[in-house]
């Protein structure tokens, strides 16, 4: 019976894939009705308030919770004695919620308390007494990484704990060969994902060692296995349900709060309902790394790239993991080069632990690797996108991490801007163009799908990965398009832990591609089982049964001459053919194709205040099958705007005493849409053969270009060259002031 | 926390010196519930002002301008004498927040939020307005620029409340601006504020003058040299210049997450000359 086994991605032609349907989550959404990670409540459900230190780095001498305790309507206190002593790898992970007799940054939580409202968990909270002895700090990469800082924490003779070299040729050998060598240093500040929705869970764990969580995650899968592991209980004591999520960005892929909510429940034998604020939001959840970069490129006099090095400072908290090797990786993915060395180092500061952010620790390298190459070109007075399409990696590429690249399509983003009326657009005066280059690995992983057709024709879906881009809708698409039925019979739901097999997280741009080829496959699935229903009811063989446009068909004069079983004739039968049909998959998805992405920037600097304006930006990126192209739009275009927002004002700013000084969205500047023009967006589609619709994740790359394409339009506008990121109104004044 | 909305200002003065705790007035909410939200403040006692009738007014007085205490900067937007009067004024209320917070927030609130980036602040100053106070002593009319007396600090005493705030009438041939500098577009909090009052004779000089920094200090600034450096000119270069020095000179800001030292004193400057420029071409009926 044929099926789409092959993946036919070139040339087959949609029917619903590539369409633009009403999002399933829409209207639920703009009426308030969706109920996100604090909309949860449960009977006899009480307030957890987590106490958080006020140093960087000290050593918890005492804590007193006895007045705490003795007020009324206090069920519960909990410091780091209440859980379970860690024997495996979640000891990082429960440190970062509870201090283990060290704080190592401002925000650590330190104890947590659950009262019978908001007002007196907030008052008891204040009751807890916290004696610290202060220790000495360290909050920046470049004196964290120096002989004689201050150490992160006790026990450690460095705060350097890990190397990490990509590479291959040989790049002494490649700079003697060079014409024009470029040698320059970058830093980057942290940001933070900056997601709308602060996290939030709501823990019930029982008498009965049976416990439940509701909480806004990208991934409650691994929500229910930190957790399982952190109170030495089994996954399926716990069931984990994702609330609709505001916003993520790969900030949701670890645990804050939920291990604290677990912990405060079982003392207090009641559900415990844990809000962060947004202050404690940007204090002790995941901010990116902050880096320090060195990039030296050479080139011969025709533009031809022969080595390229770089050494990466990344800090990504108190305990290592900056995942500084991907930034090592990704710095030259985008190029072919004989010789190229990348070494991340990873270095311990006393800052919140890192999590991910949209294609994490690409983009610090990109606007070190992309800036270096946007002054070559000045050196060499070439203009910078025939330089890239002289050097970009390319189908048979050896990448600079490794493997050789199969069919890829940076070179196609690279001529669709030059093809772009934005790149031959005549710029006013005063501005300045930039231009910058992405790439991002993307990811497949663990995926479980389950489809049902329900017995009226219509179908439900479980998935198991988080929608946080409307991959619901891409969902139905693909198990509409499969089954060959309209889009909205297809209804998706993002499924408990305890109704699907494991679900790695929503991240690595993984989703569309993944869980939808775990649709897909579910759809064929059922398909199998909707031509063995006909088959049946013709009393023919199953092969002799083919699935077209939503029917079963005799295949072909010598199956017999049958009329057709269309889907809603078959599910109406299916009580009396053999009960429900169904179709499942579980796999470990390979073969997400890599992701390049080309960003056009025009921008005007106020030369006398040194405020940058972004007046025209387009995102050209290769999506490899756009399913819902509004969605693909919309990663694009957020993708940009949170680039530009790392590139112009955000940062993590630490003062003298080690403490954050700018824990809300005053100080910490993303942008506002006035701030902004309308994003263009060109989706290129060459399809990944790893997918049966050719989909490519797209998420990520969008983040990775803006740094350096913004940093090159202000060098086109004012003539300097920032090289510190962010680029904020006082360093491009001084700059200028510095220049003239 | 107790919650009061009595419907004169006798009655809310006699509330407010009544409690013996922490009694907070209550006009937009803007800066107050956030404050309370994030436990910044926890009063025992809430008065709105809303409920009083000439808290809410905008009158006419002796050729002047009169904003009850809890005006909304979204009913001083919709009084087109008001925006012809006192543009810079109305620019500067209209900075304050989004939609949504301007449909609340107060001049009053603004002025005793007492925060040194307060917008509005600069341009009531450069206006020369008055604040009338109310307490149990009776009633005093206070320079708006003795309002706040440091950072969330203002001199008013227990007991007092802004009734009204008083615009004076202006010559012919006057006009102001606001400008101030944020990294952003909106919704952001001045590193530099910047207002100015002009008027001008009839052959275009300028006769009389008064800038305001906001931001740049605990409290705004008076730069009585700025003003004088545009007095008798016709803003040519070299007076812009004398008046951007002079607000420079003016400055004492401190470097903190929002900007350095270096940047708030070039950037007062920069905005001065641009907010005269506003102001002159306004009085000179070339702009609105
Ligand atoms: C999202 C957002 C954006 C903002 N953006 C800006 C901005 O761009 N620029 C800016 O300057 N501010 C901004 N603010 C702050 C705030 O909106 C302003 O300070 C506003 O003018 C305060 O007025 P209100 O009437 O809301 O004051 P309230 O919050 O009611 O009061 C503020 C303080 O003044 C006291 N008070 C109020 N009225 C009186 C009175 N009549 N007599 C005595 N005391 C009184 C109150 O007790 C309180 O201490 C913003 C606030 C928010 C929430």
């Amino acid at each position: 019976m044929p099926l789409d086994a092959q993946h036919d991605n070139h040339t087959r032609e949609f029917k619903v894939v590539g369409t633009r349907p009403v999002r399933p989550d829409g209207l639920d959404k703009v009426t308030g009705r969706a109920r996100y990670g604090a909309d949860m409540s449960l009977p006899g459900m009480i307030f957890g308030e987590i106490v958080r230190a006020n140093h960087a780095h000290a050593k918890i001498v005492k804590i007193d919770t006895s007045a705490a305790e003795a007020l009324s309507g206090v069920h519960a206190v909990v410091t780091r004695a209440d859980f379970p002593a860690q024997s495996d790898g979640m000891v990082d992970i429960l440190d970062h919620c509870m201090a283990d007799g060290e704080v190592l940054y401002d925000g650590h939580a330190v104890a947590a308390v659950a009262a019978s409202s908001k007002a007196l968990a907030r008052k008891a909270a204040a009751l807890i007494k916290v004696e610290y002895e202060v220790l000495p700090h360290v909050t920046d990469v470049d004196e964290a990484a120096k002989p004689g800082a201050p150490l992160v924490k006790q026990g450690i003779e460095s705060n350097i704990v890990a190397t990490h070299e990509f590479g291959h040729g040989d790049v002494e050998k490649g700079f003697t060969e060079a014409e024009v060598i470029v040698e320059r240093s970058y830093t980057t500040e942290a940001t933070h994902q900056g997601y709308i929705e602060p996290h939030a869970c709501v823990a019930t764990l029982g008498g009965d060692g049976v416990a439940d969580i509701w909480c806004c995650t990208q991934g409650h899968f691994m929500v229910r296995n930190t957790c399982a592991a952190i109170m030495g209980m089994n996954a399926s004591q716990i069931r984990v349900t994702a609330s609709e999520i505001g916003g993520g960005f790969g900030g949701k892929t670890t645990v804050y709060i939920e291990p604290t909510a677990l912990a405060l429940s079982k003392k207090a034998g009641r559900p415990v309902k844990i809000v962060m604020n947004r202050e404690d939001v940007f204090r002790a959840s995941g901010p990116t790394a902050s880096s320090s970069i060195d990039i030296k490129i050479g080139a011969k006099k025709d533009g031809t790239l022969v080595a390229g090095q770089a050494t990466l400072r990344y800090q990504g908290g108190a305990w290592g993991g900056s995942i500084v090797d991907f930034g090592a990786m990704a710095a030259f993915a985008c190029y072919d080069m004989p010789n190229v060395k990348a070494v991340g180092i990873d270095v311990l500061a006393n800052r919140p632990k890192l999590a991910a952010y949209r294609a994490p620790s690409a983009p610090m390298a990109a606007f070190a690797v992309e800036s270096a190459v946007n002054e070559m070109c000045d050196e060499l007075g070439m203009d910078p996108l025939d330089f890239r399409l002289k050097n970009c990696a390319r189908a048979g590429t050896k990448s600079s991490y490794g493997p050789t690249y199969g069919e890829i399509g940076l070179e196609a983003t690279l001529e669709a801007a030059k093809a772009h009326p934005h790149w031959s657009a005549p710029l006013p005066e005063g501005q300045g163009r930039g231009i910058a280059c992405g790439f991002w690995f993307n990811f497949g992983g663990q995926t479980s799908s389950s489809l049902n057709i329900n017995e009226d024709g219509t179908v439900g879906l479980s998935v198991g990965t988080p929608d946080i881009g409307g991959s619901r809708a891409a969902m139905c698409q693909m198990a509409a398009e499969a089954l060959g039925i309209p889009y909205e019979k297809v209804r998706a739901i993002v499924a408990d832990t305890a109704s699907l097999g494991y679900n790695d997280v929503t991240d690595g741009s993984r989703t569309t591609f993944a869980s939808g080829l775990a649709v897909i496959n579910s759809a064929n699935q059922a398909v199998e089982r909707l031509c063995e229903r006909a088959a049946q009811t013709w009393d023919i063989p199953a092969e002799a049964v083919e699935w077209k446009d939503g029917a079963a068909h005799p295949a072909g004069a010598n199956a017999g001459n049958f009329e057709p079983l269309s889907l809603d004739e078959l599910a109406a039968n299916s009580g009396s053919t053999g009960g429900p049909i169904s179709g499942h998959c579980e796999i470990n998805a390979d073969g997400a194709g890599v992701s390049f992405g080309t960003h056009i920037c025009d921008a005007e600097v106020d030369k006398e205040t040194g405020r940058t304006t972004i007046t025209r930006y387009t995102v050209i990126q290769d999506a490899g099958k756009a399913i819902h192209p509004d969605y693909v739009e919309g990663q694009f275009q957020g993708g940009a705007v949170q680039g530009i927002g790392w590139a112009l004002n955000e940062e993590y700013i630490y003062g003298e005493d080690g403490r954050l000084q700018n824990a809300g969205f005053l100080d910490y500047r993303i942008p506002v849409a006035s701030d902004l023009p309308m994003i263009d967006t060109q989706i290129l589609e060459i399809p990944n053969p790893g997918h049966p619709y050719g989909v490519r994740g797209v998420g990520e790359t969008p983040i990775v270009p803006p740094l350096a394409a913004v940093a090159h339009a202000i060098t086109g506008s004012c003539g300097q060259r920032m090289r510190a990121i962010p680029m904020s109104p006082p360093k491009v004044l001084a700059a200028i002031k510095a220049a003239s | 926390m107790r919650f009061e909305a009595p419907e004169t200002v006798e009655a809310a003065v006699s509330l407010m010196a009544g409690e013996p705790g922490n009694a907070q007035a209550l006009a937009g909410g803007t800066d107050l519930l956030v404050q309370l939200k994030t436990g910044r403040v926890s009063p025992d006692l809430i008065v709105d002002l809303k409920r009083i009738p000439s808290m809410v007014a905008i009158t006419q007085e002796d050729g002047g301008f009169r904003l009850g205490g809890a005006v909304p900067a979204a009913d001083m937007l919709e009084d087109d004498a008001l925006k012809a009067a006192w543009p810079g004024i109305c620019e500067a209320a209209h900075l304050v927040g989004s939609t949504q917070v301007m449909g609340r927030a107060s001049l009053a609130g603004n002025l005793c939020t007492s925060s040194p980036a307060a917008d509005t602040v600069p341009a009531m100053v450069a206006a020369s307005a008055t604040a009338r106070i109310v307490g149990p002593d009776g009633s005093r009319d206070l320079a708006v620029e003795d309002v706040p007396s440091g950072v969330q600090k203002n001199s008013l005493k227990k007991g007092e409340v802004v009734e009204s705030i008083y615009l004076p009438p202006r010559p012919a041939r006057s006009s102001d601006a606001y400008l101030r500098f944020i990294p952003r577009t909106e919704m952001d909090i001045a590193v530099v504020g910047c207002g100015v009052s002009i008027t001008l004779d009839e052959g275009g000089i300028v006769t009389d003058a008064k800038v305001a920094l906001g931001a740049v200090a605990i409290t705004v600034q008076v730069v009585e040299a700025g003003a004088k450096a545009i007095i008798g000119s016709k803003l040519e270069d070299a007076a812009l210049d004398a008046l951007a020095a002079a607000c420079s000179a003016a400055c004492k800001p401190i470097n903190d997450k929002r900007g350095t030292i270096e940047f708030r004193t070039d950037v007062a400057g920069v905005l001065a000359k641009r907010a005269a420029k506003i102001a002159y071409d306004r009085a000179a009926g070339v702009t609105a």
